[in-house]
């Protein structure tokens, strides 16, 4: 029984169906919605041309949000910094490492309403922070009503949150090196920073690459934290806030989807960049 | 140096530990203690359970677990099955376009879901689906793309020459797909299963956006809500944050290994 020409289309069917309606045809629309002053509700809507594109770039508090991305991906650099730290440590013979991984991982599994509320407590003045840092003689701050505070603050909890995710994939990927070559440069008389930067950091380059990129895809569309805890308030506004208000709350449908254009673009430029710098590292579907 | 290793790790357990151990010991307080204790203090009872009670029927915890629960077993199910049979279909099949299809699917992966929700509103609206349950479920099988890869390199792995010998003894394509083809995938699904039963779990966004109606509130949009009568009572939206936490701890715990080679499965693509 030879399959006929139509059987891969009926498996095919339910998932194409899904993929044009859920992703492809709202992609061309919000082109479509960016060019048009439509507010998402009245039935008619007039053809604008380039307006919310000059609007998002020449007024300045709709720009700002991108500033605020700025804190996000510092906060990623960290936090890439300090799981290939752990990843390296754990991968290794050290007491209480699953104890110690599963500490550092369960952020990742918390919802992300109840993360929010947690820091939001942690944050208050007198609250925990406060606390804790009176013991080594730091005086209360506002961490989240000081516009200079308040992203830095942000930023850290989502270190807190990512930054075990990181952390197992590394140690995945460390473990799938050959034990013997760590053996083998113990021997040499290789210690661990020469262990790492020789073994370790070339064996996963390829995984640093990927997390580096989403931390940047990642960092531009940061909603849910800053959106629980502030609102968006004191400068912690962040680019989805900001298109999810206009489009939602305002009715600005087209500025809304203009900005959301300039996020695609952004994310694709990035990650087109990302394939040029490592072509060997594509994923691969074929 | 090995102390050094030590004091990190510690120090970083510390971080993680703290916020959320203050928010233990605060969902254990009374109120009248809340005024006039810091936030690390021991609780006077340790087994008052009083602000969960509060928190579990206000906060509609009951109601917000069903509407969870519903929308988790369908978009797991449907994640498994549109992914398994996408993986089949492009994998042991040889036909036109397929590489269009293929590619299809593959620049879908570079577009995040976050960037297309003001124009996929409207297709959800124009559904008809907005504030029913179908709406999330929709939108988290409709743009996982991860799943798919995870089948399909699982799908690679599975050798031919089973799918012939199945075919001489006169099998259709739909009979190798379940009997052969599933069952071999059963590593993949856990992965999937788990991965996706986390990201529905605990997101946000969508059921925020696509599920306004009180009565549809999931464990995210419930929790977040009934933060607004309570306010300035810590101890009950602490024990309210606790009870989401909680079930989270006790998946984790009890599926520790799985998890984790779960997410590096997934990682690798």
């Amino acid at each position: 029984m030879r399959p006929r020409w139509f059987t891969p289309w009926l498996y095919l069917l339910a998932p194409l169906a899904l993929l044009v309606t859920f992703t492809y045809l709202p992609v061309l629309d919000m082109i479509g919605y960016s060019f048009t002053d439509w507010d998402g509700l009245s039935p008619t809507s007039d053809v604008v041309g380039l307006h919310n594109y000059t609007d998002l770039f020449t007024r300045p508090e709709l720009f700002q949000v991108f500033t605020v991305s700025l804190f996000y991906l510092a906060g990623s650099a960290v936090q890439i910094a300090a799981a290939l730290y752990f990843a390296t440590v754990l991968s290794f013979r050290t007491r209480l490492r699953t104890l110690f991984k599963g500490i550092l991982f369960f952020p990742y599994l918390i919802n992300g309403v109840a993360v929010g509320f947690v820091f939001l407590y942690f944050f208050q003045p007198g609250g925990t922070l406060d606390t804790v840092l009176h013991q080594v003689g730091v005086g209360p701050r506002l961490w989240l009503g000081d516009p200079d505070l308040v992203n830095p603050s942000l930023a850290a909890v989502s270190v807190w949150r990512f930054m075990g995710l990181n952390m197992v994939l590394f140690i995945g990927a460390i473990q799938s090196i050959p034990p013997d070559l760590h053996e083998a440069s113990a021997l040499d008389g290789a210690n661990r920073w020469q262990q790492f930067r020789h073994i370790i950091a070339p064996a996963i380059r390829p995984i640093i690459a990927l997390s580096a990129i989403l931390a940047i895809s990642g960092s531009l569309s940061v909603f849910e934290i800053p959106f629980i805890m502030t609102g968006g308030a004191n400068n912690s506004e962040t680019f989805v806030i900001q298109t999810v208000k206009l489009a939602f709350t305002f009715d600005k449908t087209g500025l809304a989807s203009a900005a959301a254009v300039v996020l695609l673009l952004i994310v694709l430029a990035v990650t087109w960049v990302q394939r040029r710098l490592f072509p060997d590292e594509r994923v691969e579907l074929t | 140096m090995r102390a050094v290793k030590y004091v990190c790790l510690v120090a970083a357990s510390a971080v993680v530990l703290v916020p959320l151990v203050a928010i233990v010991l605060t969902s254990l307080r009374t109120s009248r203690e809340m005024a006039d204790q810091s936030p690390l203090a021991a609780p006077a009872d340790w087994f008052n359970l009083h602000n969960y009670v509060v928190a579990f029927t206000d906060g509609h915890m009951l109601r917000a677990l069903g509407n969870t629960a519903f929308i988790l077993f369908f978009s797991v199910l449907g994640t498994v099955v549109i992914g398994s049979m996408t993986a089949y279909a492009v994998d042991r099949f040889r036909f036109r376009f397929r590489r269009v299809v293929l590619a299809g699917f593959l620049v879908a992966a570079l577009v995040p879901g976050v960037t297309t929700q003001v124009a996929t509103y409207q297709i959800v609206n124009g559904l008809g689906a907005v504030d029913t349950r179908w709406a999330p479920i929709l939108l988290y099988l409709g743009t996982d793309i991860v799943s798919i890869t995870i089948f399909l390199q699982f799908v690679r792995s599975i050798p031919v020459a089973l799918d012939e010998a199945a075919r001489l003894d006169g099998a259709g394509s739909f009979t190798i797909y379940r009997r052969i083809i599933l069952p071999l995938l059963r590593p993949a699904i856990a992965t999937v299963v788990i991965i996706k039963g986390v990201a529905v779990y605990n997101d946000f966004y969508v059921p925020f956006l696509y599920l306004p109606d009180d009565s549809l509130g999931t464990i995210s949009t419930s929790l977040f809500r009934f933060k607004g009568p309570y306010g300035a009572h810590w101890e009950v939206i602490s024990a309210g944050a606790a009870l989401v936490i909680i079930p989270s701890l006790l998946v984790f715990l009890a599926l520790q290994r799985f998890i984790y080679s779960g997410l590096s499965a997934g990682a690798t693509k």
